[in-house]
């Protein structure tokens, strides 16, 4: 029982954290044009 | 991002941003050029490309107008026209907040699935009643949050007295979730937590694909609105000229139009004389010569040469508004159209919740208590959910519109392809539908190489249509441009030139032999040859017509055209053509075909085909064809082939048939769990297992649309 009660909001935060991240990410416009950052990689800067 | 701060940033707030579509960005090279090039220039802060929606964001000084940008953009080699502003992007928030919800519901789906296994595999006393609660904890709020989409749809359907799809679905999910907050808080052994939110799960997938499928469609709005210019250049009495926004425009002011330039604006030319390419009016290619006292309409293409327009109307007073308007009409049939799922779900619904009723009289009946009854209740209406409904339909039309999709055909959405494949007549624009809409030059085959070479120079120093013809063929058969000396253009008159001391000329004919054909005058010296332009049959014409006469269709060619035109167009492809007509005509003729109770797929390009398009069945047109009319049609097909329309007749009606097969597995599934459901024997356990198989199971049926259009 006391490794439940550690290991269940240890699970939990993590999901949280992920979840977070992804709105974050969501919000900041990451997957707002896929395809141009699918070849930005690419470009040469001098 | 964090260089950014050790610039003195220029005060924010006196930029301001502006947005461009520039349709020519295809490559890296292109995204450099234009992000690095831009901001050299005085006045630009910054710029920012969106390669997937072809535009670019740029943060600028206001000083700046629209024009200026538009020049800049020019100056690095890509062609651009502003959007009005970016605030009608409806479908982009709907769709992200789907994301968002589907995102919180797979959350806590796998987390109180996690929990739900442990109770499965023997938890017990303490142990399970902590977990349910975590349950709870979990549930409740996404319930709350990932539910809204459902809510909120079927509190719109009760409150106009209809139902949805999303009404049994609402009542399920809230059922279940009340039923199990109450197990959970009076110690009961099942808790259906799981359920509810693997289900919110699953049909929010549903929703979101639906939602991606209709994000294609965006591009097309903002297209609509570059059909007008944003703005101006007024010219005030005393000389002056300044820019004012189209909103702002009035009759009796005087605008300037450049070459190149769209009018903002409906009025009538006071000096210059210039062609104007109205293609988005009447889908016809070749420009319209105007000269002082012409009137001109707003969204024409000014191309020779500068002119002066007064205003006599502006805004919602315009032609190209008034169409608009009339599409907008048109559209409502379109709207009050209702969705396989939803009608499914009219006859689904009150079937399911008066079993579910049933179930629960029937245990009290037979002496089982409230508490026992209400249990089995829930857990039929759990079974029951119509979980095929909300995800197998949209599985199904993503699938078919990603196979289509690359085949050249954008299904705008799911309820297009329904429409789509309940068609029984098909009617065709003429012009740049069974045409290909643009001249193409005959006879370049006579031509020496060396004629070639000069010819292929004198057009790319024009932007007339039949220049950009002669260029566009003559560049396919891989011919290089000669050297010529003192190019020029003389507006309304030809691009004329010297070849090694010889003049050369591409020009207006000096005789007019054919009254209705386009066509130009090559002069070398005092030789002169007339290159006369058609606009060609689109190469399958006459075979897919026939395709889709196979597949049981009427077909009819409506046009603006003159009936002898359409003579051999009428014979080449058996069908009967009708010429002569109006926009307004084209929509009289659909109502007429509704009215015999033909279902009309309106095939078409020009703005005067938009209200039919609107007014049809279901509509598909060109990707060469006007935007209003890309907007307006529920399909948009690529290339010069015709076949897509037929391939595209063809897989919805596929899809429409695996789509049944669908809803038939699915009450397959229901007739088998039911009876389970009702003699009590659903455990939260059996619920999970069938739910998750039987999605299982309609999605695997729904990929088999893979292979239709090959």
């Amino acid at each position: 029982m006391t490794g439940l009660s550690l290991l269940i909001p240890i699970a939990l935060g993590l999901g949280l954290l992920g979840l977070a991240a992804f709105f974050w990410a969501l919000g900041d416009g990451q997957f707002d044009d896929t395809d141009g950052a699918a070849v930005r990689i690419l470009i040469d800067e001098d | 991002m964090a260089t950014k701060a050790l610039i003195p940033d220029p005060a924010t707030e006196e930029t301001t941003e502006s947005l461009f579509a520039v349709p020519g960005i295809h490559c890296v090279s292109c995204i450099a050029k234009i992000e690095e090039g831009l901001p050299r220039q005085p006045g630009i802060v910054s710029a920012r490309v969106n390669m997937g929606a072809k535009r670019v964001a740029i943060r600028h000084d206001p000083a700046l107008t629209p024009p200026d940008l538009r020049a800049a953009i020019a100056a690095l080699g890509f062609e651009a026209e502003p959007l009005a502003d970016a605030g009608m992007d409806v479908a982009a928030a709907e769709s992200r907040r789907l994301t968002r919800a589907l995102v919180v519901a797979g959350f806590a789906a796998m987390n109180i699935m996690l929990l739900s296994v442990s109770v499965w595999s023997g938890a017990a006393g303490a142990t399970r009643e902590m977990f349910h609660w975590l349950s709870a904890l979990i549930a409740l709020p996404t319930v709350a949050y990932a539910g809204q989409p459902f809510f909120r749809s079927a509190w719109a359907a009760l409150r106009q007295g209809r139902t949805n799809m999303d009404v049994p679905i609402s009542i399920g999910v809230l059922l279940t979730t009340g039923m199990s907050l109450y197990e959970t808080v009076t110690g009961g052994a099942h808790a259906w937590f799981d359920g509810a939110v693997m289900l919110l799960f699953f049909l929010l997938a549903g929703r979101s694909l639906d939602s991606m499928m209709r994000g294609r469609a965006r591009a097309g709005v903002a297209a609509l609105l570059k059909q007008t210019a944003p703005g101006a250049l007024v010219l005030a009495a005393d000389g002056s000229s300044r820019w004012i926004r189209a909103d702002a425009l009035r009759p009796g002011m005087t605008i300037l139009a450049a070459a190149g330039e769209r009018l903002a604006a409906d009025g009538r030319v006071l000096e210059g004389e210039s062609g104007l390419d109205i293609a988005f009016l009447t889908g016809e290619s070749a420009p319209v010569r105007v000269r002082p006292g012409d009137s001109v309409q707003a969204g024409a293409l000014n191309i020779d040469g500068p002119i002066r327009v007064e205003v006599t109307a502006a805004g919602a007073d315009t032609v190209i508004a008034d169409i608009a308007r009339l599409m907008e009409e048109a559209g409502q049939s379109k709207s009050r159209y209702v969705r396989l799922a939803d009608r499914a779900a009219r006859l689904y619904a009150p079937c399911v919740h008066l079993l579910a009723a049933l179930s629960f009289a029937g245990w009290m009946i037979a002496g089982a208590g409230v508490h026992q009854s209400l249990l089995i209740a829930v857990a039929v209406l759990l079974i029951t959910c119509p979980c095929a409904l909300g995800l197998a339909v949209p599985a199904a039309q993503i699938v078919a519109c990603g196979a289509l999709m690359r085949r050249g055909v954008l299904v705008k959405d799911g309820s297009a392809l329904e429409r789509l494949a309940e068609v029984s007549e098909a009617v065709f624009d003429k012009t740049g539908t069974l045409t290909l809409g643009r001249p193409v030059p005959q006879g370049l085959r006579r031509l020496w190489s060396d004629d070639r070479s000069i010819l292929l120079a004198l057009s790319q120093a024009s932007r007339h249509p039949l220049s950009v013809a002669l260029r566009q063929a003559l560049e396919a058969k891989g011919v290089t441009p000669a050297a010529l000396d003192h190019i020029r253009e003389i507006a309304g008159e030809g691009v004329f030139a010297e070849y090694e001391g010889l003049s050369v000329s591409l020009a207006r004919p000096r005789s007019l032999i054919n009254l209705f054909g386009l066509a130009a005058e090559y002069r070398r010296g005092d030789q002169a040859m007339l290159l006369s332009f058609t606009d060609a049959l689109r190469p399958d014409a006459a075979d897919t017509l026939d395709a889709l006469r196979g597949m049981g269709m009427k077909l009819l060619i409506a046009s603006g055209d003159r009936p002898d035109a359409l003579e051999a167009i009428a014979r080449e492809t058996r069908a009967t053509a009708i010429g002569h007509l109006r926009p307004a005509d084209k929509l009289a003729l659909i109502g007429r075909l509704k009215g015999k109770g033909e279902k009309v797929l309106m095939v078409g390009d020009g703005l005067n085909d938009g209200p039919a398009l609107a007014a049809g069945h279901a509509s598909m047109a060109p990707a060469s064809a006007s935007d209003a009319s890309q907007l307006a049609a529920d399909a948009v097909f690529l290339g010069d082939r015709l076949a897509p329309v037929a391939l595209t007749v063809h897989v919805a009606r596929r899809t429409v048939a695996v789509v049944k097969q669908n809803f038939a597995l699915a009450i397959g599934y229901n007739v088998l769990a039911v009876p389970l459901a009702i003699a009590g024997k659903v455990t939260p356990l059996v619920a999970a297992v069938a739910m998750s198989t039987s999605s299982l199971i309609v999605i695997a049926n729904a990929l088999r649309l893979k292979g239709v259009v090959k």
